[in-house]
Parts: C-alpha cells; sequence; structure tokens
C-alpha cells in the first residue's frame, strides 16, 4: 500500500512558500466546491425560487386590490404592487441565500470541514471572503432566474436595469452573507438556528420596504417607520429597486457598504484564532 | 562538511493554553524530527486536541512558540501552515463530493491548480491504496477509506510535517493496522515528521518517539522503550500518572 513517492520539483513560489497565482486559484477552489454542492442540492434552487414567487403570484395578487401605493421614488408614475413588491422579493432571495451560507457554515463546522478551510495558509480574511463571494454568486443566478419569471407576469423594469442592478446584487448579497457569517461564528450548534429564522430573517424582512413603502409605515407608527428607516435590509432593497430603474439611491449604497464593513469586519475578529470565540471554546466549536 | 542542522520538522515549546478559568496546557514543549514518528499519548482531556488546535493555529493566544519546518507559526502563519498536513479526529471530507473532488478542492487551499493537482492526486490515493476509488463519493467509502482519503487530502500539498488527531477512533481493528502502518511508512519513507496524537496505549510502542501528556503537562518525552523496557507501557504511563497525582 505504501509506496515511495518521487518528490517533484516544486512550482514556482512566493515569500509564504504558495505557488504563484495561489490566491486565485483557492477562490476558484472554493467557487467550485459550492457550485458542485449546488448543483447536487437542486431543491435547494427551487426552494429559494418558489419563495419569492408565492409572495409574487399569491400575496402580491390579493394585496394589488386593496393597497394603493402613490408615486414613490424611483417609480416615475404608479406602479401595480406586483412592481412595487420585485425588488423586496430579490432581497429576500439574498437574505435566505446568505442565512442558507451561515447554515452551511455552522454545519461545515459541526461536521469538520470548517476546520480545513481554517489550516489552509492563506489568510483567514481572504478564505471567509472566498466563501461569502462563491455564495452571493450563487445567489445572484437564484435572483436572475426570479427576474426573468417576473418579466412575464408583466414586471418589466428597463432592459438596462437588469445590468445595472448587478452590482447592487453583489453588494446587497455580500452585506446579507457577511451577517449569515457573522452569525454564524457566533451559532454553536445546528439546532440553534431556528432561532435566527425567528429572531434575525423575519424581523428583517417585514421591517423593511420589501412590502411596503416607508411612508405607509409613518401613517401606522412612527416608530415602526423609524425601525425600518434603520433597518439594513430596508437599503439593501432600495439599492436593489433603485438600480433596476437605473439610479443610485446613494444614501442605501453607504449604508450597505457600511453594514458589509461592519458584519465583515466582525466576522473576521469572531473566526480569528487568538480573538474569536474559538479559542475559548473547548473542541473549537 | 559542519552545516547548520536541517530544522526540526516541529518545534512545540513552552505552550500554554486554558479556556476561561480553566488550564488545558501548562508549558508544553516537544519536538518532531524530520523522518520520525512521534507519538502523543494521553487519556481523554489530557489536552492532545488542544495542542493540535494550537499547532495548527485553529487557537491562537497563550504562551510558549510553535515552528512548523523551522516557520514560526505565529509571524510566518502561512509558510508554516503550508508545511503541514493535519487529519482532524473528526472528519472533514464533504460526504456530497467524490475523493478526487475532495482533494482537488483541498488542493485548491494550498494555491494549486486543477492541471498540477490531477497527478499529485493519483499519486497520494495511489500511495494511501484508493487509487480505484477516486470518483466514489465519500459517503460510499468505508470508515477506514475515508481515513485513507483524509490523510491523502492532507499529503496533497507534500508538507514536511503531518499531525493526526485520534485518526483511528470509530476504526475496525485492521483499518486501524492499515491506517498506522501507512502513516509510520510515510515517516520512514517521505521523511515525513508525524505527531500522531492518541489515547490507545497498543498504537505507541513502535513510535521513534513517544510524548506523554497528562493533564496539560507533558510527563515523559524520549523512546517507549526508555520510559517501558518491558514493553508495558501501560503500566509505566500508570506509574508516572500516580506519581504526577501524588506530587
Amino acid at each position: 500500500m505504501t509506496e515511495a513517492v518521487p518528490r517533484a520539483t516544486p512550482a514556482p513560489a512566493t515569500r509564504t512558500g504558495l505557488p504563484r497565482g495561489a490566491w486565485a486559484i483557492a477562490f476558484q477552489g472554493i467557487a467550485a466546491r459550492e457550485a458542485l454542492r449546488f448543483l447536487r442540492q437542486r431543491g435547494r434552487f427551487l426552494a429559494a425560487l418558489v419563495r419569492p414567487l408565492v409572495w409574487l403570484f399569491i400575496f402580491a395578487a390579493g394585496f394589488r386590490s386593496v393597497l394603493g401605493l402613490s408615486i414613490t421614488p424611483p417609480y416615475q408614475t404608479y406602479v401595480l404592487y406586483e412592481v412595487y413588491v420585485v425588488p423586496g422579493l430579490v432581497a429576500m432571495i439574498q437574505l435566505f441565500n446568505g442565512m442558507q451560507s451561515s447554515l452551511s457554515m455552522v454545519y461545515d463546522r459541526e461536521t469538520g470541514a470548517m476546520r480545513t478551510l481554517l489550516v489552509s495558509p492563506l489568510p483567514r480574511w481572504f478564505l471567509l471572503f472566498s466563501k461569502l463571494m462563491a455564495g452571493v454568486l450563487v445567489s445572484i443566478l437564484q435572483a436572475y432566474a426570479f427576474l426573468a419569471i417576473a418579466w412575464f407576469w408583466d414586471v418589466r423594469p428597463p432592459a438596462l436595469g437588469y445590468l445595472a442592478v448587478l452590482p447592487a446584487l453583489i453588494f446587497a448579497g455580500l452585506m446579507l452573507g457577511a451577517l449569515g457569517l457573522l452569525l454564524s461564528s457566533a451559532i454553536r450548534q445546528l439546532e440553534n438556528f431556528a432561532g435566527v429564522m425567528n429572531f434575525v430573517i423575519f424581523p428583517m424582512f417585514f421591517a423593511s420596504t420589501a412590502l411596503y413603502p416607508l411612508w405607509r409605515m409613518r401613517e401606522s407608527s412612527v416608530l415602526l417607520h423609524d425601525i425600518c428607516a434603520a433597518n439594513p435590509f430596508t437599503h439593501a432593497v432600495e439599492l436593489i429597486r433603485f438600480a433596476l430603474y437605473l439610479q443610485v439611491n446613494w444614501l442605501s449604497l453607504g449604508v450597505v457598504l457600511g453594514c458589509l464593513a461592519l458584519f465583515f469586519g466582525g466576522a473576521v475578529l469572531m473566526y480569528d484564532p487568538g480573538r474569536g470565540l474559538w479559542p475559548r471554546r473547548k473542541g473549537g466549536r | 562538511m559542519s552545516g547548520t542542522p536541517p530544522p526540526a520538522a516541529l518545534e512545540i515549546a513552552g505552550v500554554s493554553h486554558a479556556f476561561g478559568t480553566v488550564r488545558a496546557l501548562d508549558g508544553v514543549s516537544l519536538t518532531v524530527p524530520a523522518g520520525a514518528f512521534v507519538a502523543l499519548l494521553g487519556v481523554n482531556g489530557a489536552g492532545k486536541s488542544t495542542l493540535v488546535n494550537l499547532a495548527t493555529r485553529l487557537y491562537d493566544g497563550g504562551g510558549g512558540s510553535i515552528r512548523i519546518a523551522g516557520h514560526d507559526l505565529r509571524r510566518d502563519p502561512g509558510a508554516a501552515l503550508a508545511s503541514l498536513g493535519v487529519v482532524f479526529q473528526s472528519r472533514a471530507l464533504d460526504a456530497d463530493l467524490t475523493v478526487r473532488q475532495n482533494l482537488a478542492y483541498h488542493a485548491a487551499l494550498h494555491g494549486i491548480g486543477r492541471r498540477a493537482a490531477a497527478p499529485r492526486i493519483a499519486e497520494v490515493l495511489g500511495l494511501v491504496g484508493l487509487a480505484d476509488r477516486a470518483g466514489v463519493s465519500v459517503s460510499a467509502l468505508s470508515g477506514g477509506q475515508v481515513r485513507r482519503a483524509e490523510i491523502a487530502r492532507a499529503l496533497i500539498h507534500r508538507p514536511e510535517v503531518m499531525i493526526l488527531d485520534e485518526p483511528t477512533v470509530g476504526l475496525d481493528v485492521r483499518s486501524r493496522a492499515e491506517v498506522l502502518a501507512l502513516t509510520r511508512g510515510l515517516a520512514a519513507r517521505q521523511g515525513v515528521g508525524v505527531l500522531w496524537a492518541t489515547h490507545l496505549f497498543d498504537e505507541v510502542g513502535e513510535a521513534d518517539a513517544l510524548v506523554l501528556l497528562h493533564r496539560g503537562r507533558v510527563l515523559w518525552h524520549g523512546p517507549p522503550a526508555a520510559l517501558a523496557p518491558d514493553g508495558d507501557v501501560t503500566g509505566a504511563f500508570l506509574r508516572l500518572t500516580g506519581a504526577a497525582e501524588a506530587a
């Protein structure tokens, strides 16, 4: 079973002993693994699409007749409720995907797969960012699939909007994924993940502009309006909404980028071998 | 002809670690020379996994230093971890992927691209006797095969040091013997320094050196024959730990 293996001539190495281009190769490897897992879990793709489609086809259709919308930026005229709700549902896909990535991180930590990622010689922040970015790429595919179906439901933003929304999807996806990453560092067991659904996903989604504009919130409760205005998910929704209609919501862009830096910085700190939670937990979990 | 001797594969000097107020390791020092098979023996809770987590930089902090192939783990973690292969106590392969896909992923984490990884994957799978299982899903492998695949994974970047944390836990007698023989062969033939952490006394008798860890302290570091000339490592362990408790 054991044979002597000739030691091959090492590849050209950098100062750290890693081959040149190691960072790009590692990113490709992490993204390829996420893609393979994604392809093996086609049910996940369908589930991610079914959820917003149910909202679009059933919820939005029902609310269309009872929920009037005045002209709300970026829309230039009155819009149907379906049109209003689509950007929120795109952000919903990214929110669930971010939390799904978080769940996958907790699972990887429980099974031990996370350890092999973290003992790679590349910097830990880069490994975490690569995993985050790979998850965002998957969520963007889902978002475009949803937008394509919505087009047939007569939700048709300008053609260039489909291109303009790409950076917004990347930034919003990264922010929501980074939040998931931060949460995954604090969740010790998979069983605790149900709490994330109840205390993070639902409040973030419902207390946002995904389903109703801010002015409608103010009509019912000023406090609720303020909570919605401060909710980072609101800004993810508005960034996507404005980008789809070829505009930039600078406030939302600033909030999304700021929250991305905050959440990702927190996650890197929590996964840091010297400062985070890992060294304080016996067993490294 | 006198030159600087090559650095030890793994040097751990005065390492301590605590979980809150519980001191898990207290001034642990040990050396693994290149090509040596060193057994780290201790009962459950002795601090073996904590030491492995520190040596793989899953943990940091506390006192002491760790050098891997001459690279300081704290100051130069990239170079140190590039020289290290690890087999953790819990299984780390992705059960949804094939053996080849798992190994390609781990090669990528060490900056080895797909083209360069392909011959290495064939090489290490041949080394561990799994050449015909490359395209098989990990979920279809037996426990012993998974362990051998884990060893292949840890070898994919040709490390100078390997750390294995309780690698035979849950294996039957034959698989245990195979994994042990494979790893001893790696040390002897490939010149890889191996640190083999275990609580099983029958796995340490033929080690080049034995480190006996008890309650976070090294009680013995030397050849097993010097600790137990009669081959009774268990008896020697009980005597040493008994003396340590009395002290």
